[in-house]
Formats: C-alpha cells, sequence, structure tokens
C-alpha cells in the first residue's frame, strides 16, 4: 500500500471544541495507525487474517478500556478522547476498531460496571494491557435483533453453573481468553457469566468466508455442559438492560469510528481527484465530482458536530439510548454512502486494494448490520419519539 | 546529566501556507502544529540519554499559549518538564537571549536545538545561544556519545562526516542521526497520562533586542502542469523548450 498521506477534514474548526488532552490522544492515536496500521492493513484484510502483532500497541495508546479507572489498568479519560480514539482507529480499518470495541464496552464495561471487585482487580488489568482478549456473547442463530428471546441457559448446580448453548457472529470469538457471555437463569432472567478459555465443552469455531471485517476474527461461542465457577457471575446487574448498557458504549464508539471511515474515503477522493486528468483536466473540476466531494463534507460536518454533543452528554451520564441510536444509525449510514460514492470517484482504481476506499465500504455493511441494526435504530428513534413500541 | 532540549513549534509540513496582513504575518487559521522535526530527533537522542545515564530532560519553548499543547506532547513523550517563556519568538537573537537566561539560571549540562526550524529556517537560535552562552557549539550535529563530561559528535558537511569532541557544557543543533526516524516516540497512553501532572512553567521573557525585523513574505510561483513527451519525440521537445518553455 502507498504512504499514508491522510489529513483529517476540520470544516467547522471542531478542534476548537475540543481539549489540548483531546487533541494529543487523538493526534498520538493518528501517528500510531499511520506507523503501524496503514502499512499492513490491505494486506491483512485480503489475506482475512487478525494482525495480532497490533494488541500490543493498541494497549499502549490505551485503546483497551480508555475511560477504565487507573486503578484498574484503563487511562481515565473521557468519553470525548475514547471516541477520538475510535475514530483514528477506524479511519485505518473498521476491523481493528472492533477489536477495540469489543475490549473496552463489551468486556471491560460489563466487569466494570456489573462486576465483584475481585471480578475487576483480576481480569480488567490484563484485558488493559492486551494480556487478554475478550469476547462477548449475546446473538444467538434465531435471536439477532430479539436478542430477549435468547436460550443459552444456565443451571445452578450448587458449587457451580452449569452453562448450556451457543452465541454467534462474534467478534474476536475465534482467540479471546475469556467471554462475557449474556445467559438465562432457570427462572428466565438474563445474567452475564465470564467464561475462560480451557474451561470444558467451551470451543469457538471460526466463521470463514467474510466479505467484511476480513481483518478482525469472528466466529461462535459454543457451550456443552461448561461448569462455570459461581464468582464468574456477574454480580451487580442482571436482565436485558445490562447487555444493552454494553451496547450503548460500543455504539458510541460507532459513531466516533465510522466517522473515522469517512474521513478516509472522503479525503482519499478528495486528493484523486485533484490528481486524476480526464478531458484535459484535473476530474476535480467537474460539477458531479464537487457535487459529490461537497456532500461528502456536509455530511462529515454535520456528523462530527452530532458526536461531539453526544460525547458532552455522555460525559455528563446524560446520553439516552435513543440518543446513541440516532447518533450510530446516522453516522454509520453517512461513512457507508460516502464510502460508495468515493469509490465511484476513483473508478477503477476504487476497486482495487491501492486505496482504502472498498475496503471501509466492505467493512462497514457488518458495521451498518451489528450492534443494532440501520432499521432497528430508526426503531428505537421512533418509539422514543412516539411512546409507541413498533418491535411487537 | 541535565539535558535542555529548545522546541520549536512548527506547521505540521502538510500545512497550506498562506499570509495575512499584507503578506506580513502568517495565516495560522487551521494549521496544525507540530515539534519542529529536527527539534523531534533532538527530544528522541535526550530521552536515551536520560533512561541510559540517568538525569533530567526540560524542554523550552519561547511562544505564547498556542504553543503549549506542543510542550505537553514533548511531556507526554518523556521529558520531565516544561518552560514555555511567554513572547512572540520574531527574532532569532531574541530568542537566543531569552534561553540563554534560562540556562545560566538552571546549571544545564547540555542543550540541544534543532540546526533550524522548519518554518522560518533561519538557523541561527543554537549558534547565538552558544556565544551568548561561551559555549561551545557543534551544528548539523548526528551523532552524539557522552562519557564523563566530555562529548564524542559527528557533524554533517558537504559530502560527508567530520568527528569532533568537546566538553561540557555544550550547545548543539542537532538533525536526523542523532536518532533514526524510526526511533521517534509515539506518545502512549502512560506518557499521556503522566504528562498531565509534569510541570509546566511559563516564565516572563526578559529585556531582550529584536536585531531585525520582517518586512513581507511571498510564495514562490505555482508550479505549472507537467507535460509528458515521448522519449523518441525529441524535434517536439525542442521545439516546445523553445516556443512554450522559452529557455532555449
Amino acid at each position: 500500500m502507498s504512504t499514508d498521506l491522510f489529513q483529517s477534514p476540520d470544516y467547522y474548526n471542531i478542534d476548537e471544541l475540543l481539549s489540548e488532552e483531546h487533541i494529543l490522544v487523538r493526534n498520538a492515536t493518528r501517528e500510531w495507525v499511520k506507523k503501524d496500521v496503514s502499512p499492513i492493513i490491505e494486506e491483512y484484510a485480503q489475506k482475512a487474517e487478525f494482525p495480532k502483532q497490533l494488541v500490543k500497541g493498541l494497549a499502549e495508546i490505551g485503546a483497551f478500556g480508555p475511560y477504565i479507572p487507573e486503578e484498574y489498568g484503563g487511562a481515565g479519560l473521557d468519553q470525548i478522547s475514547y471516541g477520538l480514539m475510535m475514530q483514528e482507529i477506524e479511519r485505518g480499518d473498521s476491523g481493528v476498531r472492533s477489536t477495540c470495541s469489543v475490549q473496552s464496552s463489551l468486556v471491560m464495561y460489563p466487569i466494570y460496571a456489573y462486576g465483584s471487585e475481585e471480578q475487576r482487580k483480576k481480569y480488567l488489568p490484563k484485558l488493559a494491557s492486551g494480556e487478554y482478549l475478550g469476547s462477548f456473547g449475546l446473538t444467538e442463530p434465531d435471536f439477532g435483533s430479539n436478542p430477549g428471546g435468547m436460550v443459552t441457559n444456565f443451571k445452578d448446580k450448587g458449587d457451580h453453573y452449569l452453562l448450556n448453548g451457543s452465541k454467534m457472529w462474534i467478534s474476536n470469538a475465534p482467540f479471546c481468553d475469556v467471554a462475557v457471555v449474556w445467559a438465562k437463569n432457570e427462572e428466565g432472567r438474563i445474567h452475564g457469566l465470564i467464561v475462560e478459555r480451557g474451561m470444558e465443552g467451551f470451543t469457538t469455531p471460526e466463521t470463514h468466508n467474510k466479505w467484511s471485517l476480513r481483518a478482525s476474527a469472528t466466529g461462535e461461542l459454543v457451550f456443552d455442559n461448561v461448569k462455570v465457577p459461581k464468582e464468574n457471575l456477574l454480580p451487580n446487574k442482571s436482565g436485558l438492560g445490562a447487555p444493552l448498557g454494553c451496547l450503548d458504549s460500543a455504539r458510541y464508539g460507532i459513531a466516533w469510528g465510522a466517522l473515522g471511515a469517512a474521513m478516509d474515503c472522503y479525503d482519499t477522493a478528495l486528493r484523486y481527484s485533484k490528481e486524476r486528468v480526464q478531458f484535459d483536466r484535473p476530474i476535480a473540476g467537474f460539477q458531479l465530482q464537487q457535487k459529490k466531494l461537497a456532500e461528502m463534507i456536509t455530511e462529515i460536518t454535520k456528523a462530527q458536530l452530532l458526536v461531539w454533543r453526544l460525547g458532552k452528554l455522555k460525559n455528563e451520564k446524560r446520553a439516552t439510548s435513543a440518543q446513541i441510536s440516532m447518533a450510530k444509525r446516522n453516522n454509520v449510514d453517512m461513512a457507508l454512502k460516502i464510502a460508495r460514492e468515493a469509490r465511484q470517484m476513483l473508478g477503477g482504481m476504487g476497486i482495487t486494494g491501492e486505496y482504502p476506499i472498498m475496503r471501509h465500504m466492505m467493512n462497514l455493511e457488518s458495521v451498518v448490520t451489528y450492534e443494532g441494526t440501520h432499521d432497528i435504530h430508526l426503531l428505537i428513534t421512533g418509539m422514543d419519539i412516539t411512546g409507541e413500541n413498533a418491535f411487537k | 546529566m541535565k539535558v535542555l532540549v529548545c522546541i520549536s513549534h512548527v506547521p505540521d509540513t502538510t500545512s497550506k501556507i498562506n499570509f495575512t496582513s499584507d503578506n506580513k504575518e502568517f495565516d495560522k487559521n487551521g494549521v496544525q502544529f507540530v515539534i519542529n522535526p529536527y527539534d523531534e530527533f533532538g527530544l528522541t537522542r535526550a530521552i536515551w540519554i536520560k533512561e541510559k545515564q540517568g538525569g533530567t530532560v526540560t524542554v523550552l519553548n519561547v511562544g505564547k499559549a498556542e504553543t503549549e499543547p506542543t510542550l505537553r506532547k514533548a511531556l507526554a513523550i518523556g521529558a520531565d518538564d516544561a518552560i514555555r517563556i511567554d513572547a512572540e519568538p520574531t527574532d532569532a537573537f531574541y530568542v537566543a537571549q531569552q534561553i540563554a537566561a534560562v540556562v545560566k539560571e538552571n546549571n544545564y549540562d547540555l542543550v540541544i536545538a534543532g540546526r533550524e526550524s522548519i518554518d522560518y529556517n533561519g538557523g541561527q537560535v543554537p549558534g547565538m545561544l552558544a556565544a551568548l552562552l561561551k559555549w561551545p557549539f557543534v551544528n548539523g550535529c548526528m551523532g552524539l556519545e557522552l562519557d564523563g563530561n566530555k562529548a564524542s559528535l559527528i557533524r554533517e558537511i558537504d559530502g560527508g562526516k567530520e568527528k569532533l569532541s568537546a566538553s561540557l557544557p555544550l550547545v548543539i543543533g542537532g538533525q536526523k542521526g542523532l536518532v533514526e526516524e524510526k526511533d521517534l516516540r509515539i506518545p502512549n497512553m502512560r506518557g499521556i497520562m503522566s504528562a498531565r501532572t509534569k510541570p509546566l512553567n511559563v516564565k516572563d521573557a526578559t529585556n531582550g533586542d529584536h536585531r531585525t525585523s520582517v518586512g513581507n513574505y511571498e510564495k514562490p510561483a505555482p508550479k505549472s502542469a507537467v507535460k509528458m513527451i515521448d522519449a523518441d519525440n525529441i524535434e517536439e521537445l525542442v521545439n516546445l523548450l523553445h516556443s512554450e518553455a522559452k529557455v532555449i
């Protein structure tokens, strides 16, 4: 892949809304992505392999649990810093960002928010340092948008729980050291359990032949009479609201991340359009290309303001699930549309791995689907503004 | 070992350069600023010295409050403390006087500056500083080893290298070679967290002389389009050089 020339668009001087530390965190992440991710990511996406060598660097820049307090190995940063990191990492690749989202929001967050002090001390420092990688098991083969219908369950066997069932479409599954798994108890109440690799009956088959997030590993979590120690149950929250709380955190990161992918597509198309000459002039001079670019920067600017405001609300613990849904849905949809338009601007070159656009475009097909589909988020907004539940 | 690293706050190399106020001032609007690359090689070398031999690394900038993020990044990379002298760095002699005043107060063993800053490219401050301090000065420094108060240095000269020795205290104007590009450090999270509590002291400027003032700036003429001519078509090339470029 050619040199990463990315220059971040900031049409509304949004940097002025950020603190000195936000900019330091963002620029450090950007430099790291240019140095360690951009040169190798295309090759790993082409061969459908997770670049494991990035884990150490991700931990060093603080991408694993940036908002987890320092006493548990996190960085104690605010939500805008977390968002900016996700933006920069997804500017590199959605698959790498997915690994960070899962580790931070879906594994570290529930252990921090719903776990016991012993669980926090046991797992969080190792997850922050990248010694452990985690996965999150909620979706099942027959229960995607309707997670409350899950059939994975556990029974109290006195000195342990007996876990049975399976989870599907799980990022990081094939190599995870620990999994936060959501399952129903004998009364049908959803609880979180920490399952560790090596527990008898726990397997993680990989999902092959994906056309998307190829540099991230996806798989299943299969539980066949797995004996889970009782101290591995997350004690402080149960019910569907517990996993949905994790999803709020992850979706927030995705809203920022998708913005990064959109910026990379826009920046690539803008530079290409100024260099590519047809009919004796750069294609940037043609009205149809300008329309595409002008619409892209408008949408990116709107999306930047949306997540910045959402970050402020989240810092104040005032962001609602419905507000997060709106940002996730809007920004991923925006990014996907920009990727498609940018791909067209590059003509045949947009098809190749010489440029990152088609990789982003394919990745975003997953991002628009996972963590609540595009349509489901629309219904969440619909329910929030009307008070009417359109799911049932 | 007390090392002072002088840090210039310069536009990123990819910035679009424009001027305002009748071409008398640089237009900072929308420009990203970075640590001057020549200074960054010196900063990294200073951190290596600290890690290997012990001591402290102080970073210093002569500039207004807008330069503090650049100093904070230097702290996140590994400097121990920072000093900002609150003044506009518009004249090299004035800047050298400001730095000299700090050096005289603090007993540094070594001052590392970049050989030049990539914005105005004056290349004067470290030499003037050494003269004001009456210390030895090695410019274009691409190698530095310390043994007690003796320094072995390598200086880039036209077409080759010059090996020198000098005793501390010493001023050097550093460049690539002090460390390589691959050695430059990106602030990690521990660094960013520790930078929050490292001291960044703001000092008032001392009296100094401005020996130069800026008239105005001019940008080079924009590059014109490139025409590709087939290597076999010498006749057309000569024709175009004569009739269009008018150089023959």
